[in-house]
């Protein structure tokens, strides 16, 4: 896209088509944790109403109460901002900005079909991840500026989860990329179209076992019920929200809904084949055609957001129905039993892996496996290698360019073999079927 | 540091400071205008007090300026939700007084009326625990059908909340014709409703770890701190009145076949299918002061049904309500009634001179269960502090009266 | 046990501690001296027969009649009494004790008549006592904490007396 608005823009000012390509962008997905967030919140009222016995919202916008969170929305926008004299004025306003930067900037990596990404990073899982993590400097500093004794435990008890929940949440997501070897979301989930077995879920026994530690971490990552520990509004209130109204208020409302979603399309990218369907019915489409790839790619992207969503409704489901854990409770179920289970089942996959051994997909009558997801156990060997004669070259050139030699062309090997190390495999062959 | 020569163990003793923090009025898990002050060092707190006071509403004096029967609706505004059996305390009090013997219809119109009014509160009681503990659904499930029960006691006295129906001398009017029918129906709908509660909450995993070996109370100290009701019977100690209380009051349940929950000899009473008691759970903790009330529902229901029989088939009428300003004999009565909170006592002292009493006291039962809060909350986290006042199922209007 | 032999027992331990006895009254009752409280509520809980180990309540009743036509008719001259409810879990039995005490304190008005805590026999009594300080103005010696528990702790005066006036303003707010 900003090749195309460069060509708009004199020699010289191409940047500014870098700029609106840019702009565009992160509109576009602005839009998606705004927009997401309406339509979760609204979801989340109805399907909260429809567990118990109930209507949820029925009036606002004719039908079903659609507009709810929009008539919500402008209440809070009218709401006074009210900040406690005690606050920290710097941090308490600051906290939710970070906290929905966080899950903003996330959703630059997360694709959302086929290359459908706002930024295609081949380092995109580690980065999503990454950035997830910062969420919780919003919610610390939302309890620490708050001058609030309850907030103060809010953002205590959040840094403490967090922190925790990031381990096992990390080896969950290892499993993928050791299986796919990348790291890249694109290519994993291209990796698995195909039929449903292909999925990484139906990988071996222990990736079954897996997603759920991905799923428990997940919802405690994001602060759902039974992990909502941080705002428990039993215990604390609403922990580090206690002080905060209107604007401020929803912000936080729209990282968490946000996050929620990453999380959930995580998850579906991960274990579920991301836009890949349970059965290939665009693997006809031939490579090249603009028109036809593109309507594969919106029915991958319808695909990929039902499966997002139905893991944010399993969230929803989970929260209204389950009481909170206690803190300690919590910590210790992720040193207990999140971390070990997720190390056992790493090992298991990889051992599962490395020996070939057959699970449900070879016994389906149709077999789309990615060759590339089969070829690092046996080019692993040949990779360690390479790298090695490498990391020697690079040395030598190193010691060379110290002494004089070619500055320039060093580094830029240098930079290259960075990525490439990153990446472990040079990006894959995109698939046909699809 | 200095290391102790016999012991392996080397204990840093990390100095943090202590933080008071204030639990109420405005608090989402206090059951109403409860404050409490925590002592906390980080999450653990080490001292928990109590301060009521924020809903008193001179009951007592007020009761010192009118006669019994005006009385009335402010016993109803004591415990508010379980007005009935507030209503219940205080005429057999007065009754108790002024030596009134009830005919055998407004007997079981009696026991008939307190059951249901103890089916409505102990739901709310649930509900709220599974508030407390952030389960949410419990408590619109329990408002549901508490919704019914509030629909037959509007039809038979009018109001939903403060009914003001029994009275001394009987009730302010019997009970609607097909009211009983009513009532079956809504008997045989609600209990097989009761193991989705028990699936929710007295079963659910989670719900136990957060209830069970928490707040635990033992038999000695609950009666040491005079707690009464699911709070004493939760910690093993078999005593309900309406068994072992005063013969004015037993006598409404003469020829009721129920037996008291309580864990006896290792076990519940066993005539219907219970869930099991999880073995993480210790006599005298949250889980099983929860669990005799949800116990006692199923017990409620049975009364019930043996009293819509035993009304249907009684002689005499519904009572006729004392007049207004009847003349109050001198003496003093002191009764107490078992409510689903606990105890709940009426004193009345009269002079002889007039229909206006010179006391009138309300013992509360919640005011006494609260009192072992701080003993409780001793050494907990924060999170358990909602669960152990949740488990003691406090309504602040009676406490503070 | 009938009463009768009850209060010999009692009458034969305690002597003239126990003042009077009603056993013919709804609620039968005993008084007891003031100074005696302590020890026979230690031996109504204490001893194996008895076993009075549930303090129900304990409130006071406060016999003034403000109106001096009214108060020449009465029957009772004015007094406070201190009703201690027990009752024993394991017998099934209830007690009332009752103490008879001055309306003030050596006839001071404002000075709080004194009686004997009980709050370390049953800690229910703690907040008990507190109570019936709080509402009726008894000082109970020897409580670890006797603070106003129903009133705010600068309220003035009990309003459970007879003769108490509503303040006119508490902290700007409006009294009558």
């Amino acid at each position: 896209m900003a090749d195309y608005f460069s060509t708009w823009f004199p020699e010289g000012w191409d940047w500014l088509g870098w700029l609106l390509a840019a702009i565009i962008q992160a509109v576009l997905l602005l839009h998606v944790i705004a927009v997401g967030a309406v339509v979760f919140i609204w979801m989340e009222r109805k399907i909260a109403g429809r567990i118990q016995d109930r209507l949820g919202p029925t009036r606002t916008g004719g039908k079903f109460g659609w507009l709810q969170t929009l008539a919500d929305g402008i209440k809070l926008l009218s709401k006074e901002d009210l900040m406690p004299r005690d606050a920290d004025p710097l941090l308490f306003k600051l906290a939710p900005y970070i906290s929905l930067a966080a899950s903003f900037t996330a959703f630059l990596a997360l694709p959302f079909a086929s290359g459908w990404v706002g930024v295609r990073l081949n380092i995109a899982l580690f980065f999503v991840i990454a950035v997830l993590g910062l969420e919780v400097f919003g919610v610390i500093l939302a309890g620490y500026g708050s001058g609030s004794k309850w907030s103060l435990f809010g953002g205590m008890r959040q840094a403490a989860q967090v922190v925790s929940y990031e381990v096992p949440l990390g080896i969950c997501v290892v499993v993928p990329v050791l299986i796919s070897g990348t790291m890249d979301l694109v290519t994993i989930a291209d990796q698995q179209s195909g039929l449903f077995s292909n999925w990484l879920f139906f990988h071996d026994p222990f990736c079954m076992l897996l997603f759920w530690v991905y799923f428990t971490c997940g919802i405690a990552s994001v602060n759902r019920a039974p992990f909502d520990l941080a705002e428990a509004e039993s215990e604390l209130v609403s922990g580090f929200l206690t002080e905060y109204s209107g604007i401020r208020w929803s912000l936080f409302f729209m990282a968490e809904y946000g996050s929620m979603f990453l999380v959930s399309g995580l998850a579906a990218i991960l274990f579920f084949g991301g836009w890949n369907g349970p059965i290939p019915i665009f693997f006809w489409v031939p490579e090249g055609n603009f028109t036809l790839e593109t309507l594969a790619n919106l029915v991958g992207l319808g695909n990929f957001l039902l499966k997002a969503v139905l893991g944010v409704v399993v969230m929803m489901w989970v929260r209204w129905t389950l009481p909170r854990l206690r803190i300690d409770q919590v910590i210790s179920m992720c040193l207990k039993y999140c971390v070990p289970i997720a190390a056992f089942c790493f090992l298991g996959s990889v051992l599962w892996t490395a020996l070939h051994l057959p699970f449900l997909n070879d016994v389906m009558p149709m077999q789309a496996r990615g060759d590339v997801r089969e070829g690092w156990v046996q080019d692993i060997d040949n990779e360690m290698q390479q790298l090695e004669k490498r990391l020697a070259t690079e040395a030598y050139e190193l010691n060379s360019a110290v002494e004089g030699g070619p500055q320039q062309e060093a580094q830029t090997s240098l930079e290259e073999d960075a990525a490439d190390r990153v990446a472990l495999i040079p990006t894959p062959q995109p698939e046909g079927a699809r | 540091m200095e290391m102790a020569p016999t012991s392996g163990i080397v204990e840093i003793d990390v100095r943090t400071d202590e933080m008071l923090v204030n639990m109420g009025p405005q608090h989402p898990s206090t059951h109403g205008v409860l404050r409490l002050v925590l002592r906390t060092d980080g999450e653990v707190v080490s001292e928990a007090t109590p301060h009521i006071g924020y809903l008193h509403r001179c009951a007592e004096k007020i009761g010192e300026n009118l006669t019994p029967r005006q009385w009335i609706p402010y016993t109803d505004r004591m415990d508010y939700l379980a007005g009935m059996n507030m209503n219940l305390g205080w005429a057999l009090a007065v009754e108790k007084l002024i030596d009134y013997d009830l005919p055998e219809k407004a007997r079981h119109l009696r026991v008939i009326i307190a059951e249901l009014n103890r089916i409505a509160s102990h739901l709310v009681g649930m509900g709220t625990y599974g508030l407390d503990l952030g389960s949410f659904s419990p408590f619109l499930y329990a408002f549901r059908e508490r919704e019914r029960i509030l629909d037959l006691l509007e039809d038979a006295c009018g109001a939903r909340l403060t009914y003001s129906y029994l009275t001394p001398g009987g009730a302010t009017a019997d009970l609607p014709p097909g009211w009983l029918q009513k009532l079956t129906g809504f008997l045989d709908q609600f209990e097989p409703v009761i193991l989705d509660y028990h699936a929710l909450l007295t079963n659910n995993a989670i719900f136990i770890k957060r209830t069970a070996n928490i707040g635990v109370m033992s038999a000695e100290m609950a009666i040491d701190y005079g707690c009464s009701g699911p709070v004493l019977r939760g910690s093993g100690v078999d005593y309900d009145l309406r068994r072992d209380g005063e013969e004015r009051y037993t006598s409404l349940y003469a020829g009721y076949a129920f037996e008291v929950i309580v864990e006896k000899n290792g076990s519940y009473p066993r005539d219907h299918e219970y869930p099991p008691v999880p073995s993480d759970a210790v006599l005298g903790d949250c889980w099983h002061r929860f669990y005799v009330r949800m116990l006692e529902v199923i017990q409620a229901i049975d009364l019930l049904r043996q009293g819509i029989e035993k009304y249907s088939q009684a002689t005499g009428d519904w009572g006729t309500p004392i007049k207004l300003a009847t003349k109050l004999p001198k003496g003093e009565a002191y009764l107490e009634t078992e409510c689903p909170r606990g105890q709940m006592g009426f004193y009345i002292v009269s002079d002889g001179s007039g229909s206006i009493p010179l006391r009138a006291r309300a013992r509360s039962s919640c005011f006494c269960n609260l009192s072992v809060a701080p003993e409780l909350c001793r050494d907990c986290l924060i999170a358990d502090v909602p669960a152990i006042i949740g488990s003691l199922d406090i309504v602040m209007g009676e406490i503070d009266r | 046990m009938s009463g009768k032999q009850f209060i010999e027992r009692l009458e034969k331990r305690f002597g003239d501690l126990v003042a009077r006895v009603e056993l013919e009254a709804i609620d039968p009752w005993i008084e007891v001296e003031p100074g005696g409280v302590v020890e026979l509520c230690r031996y109504l809980r204490d001893a194996e027969d008895l076993r009075f180990n549930y303090c129900n309540s304990i409130c006071v009743v406060d016999y003034f009649e403000p109106d001096a036509k009214k108060a020449a008719k009465t029957a009772w001259s004015p007094h406070l009494e201190v009703v201690y409810h027990l009752s024993s879990i394991q017998y099934k039995t209830t007690l009332v004790v009752k103490v008879m005490l001055p309306r003030w304190k050596d006839g001071v008005p404002g000075q709080l008549p004194e009686v004997p805590s009980v709050s370390g026999i049953w800690s229910t009594a703690d907040w008990h006592e507190r109570e019936a300080y709080d509402l009726s103005g008894v000082w109970f010696t020897g409580h670890p904490n006797l603070q106003r528990i129903l009133c705010p702790e600068d309220w003035v005066g009990y309003p459970l007396r007879k003769d108490y006036e509503m303040p006119l303003e508490y902290h700007g707010i409006r009294g009558r």
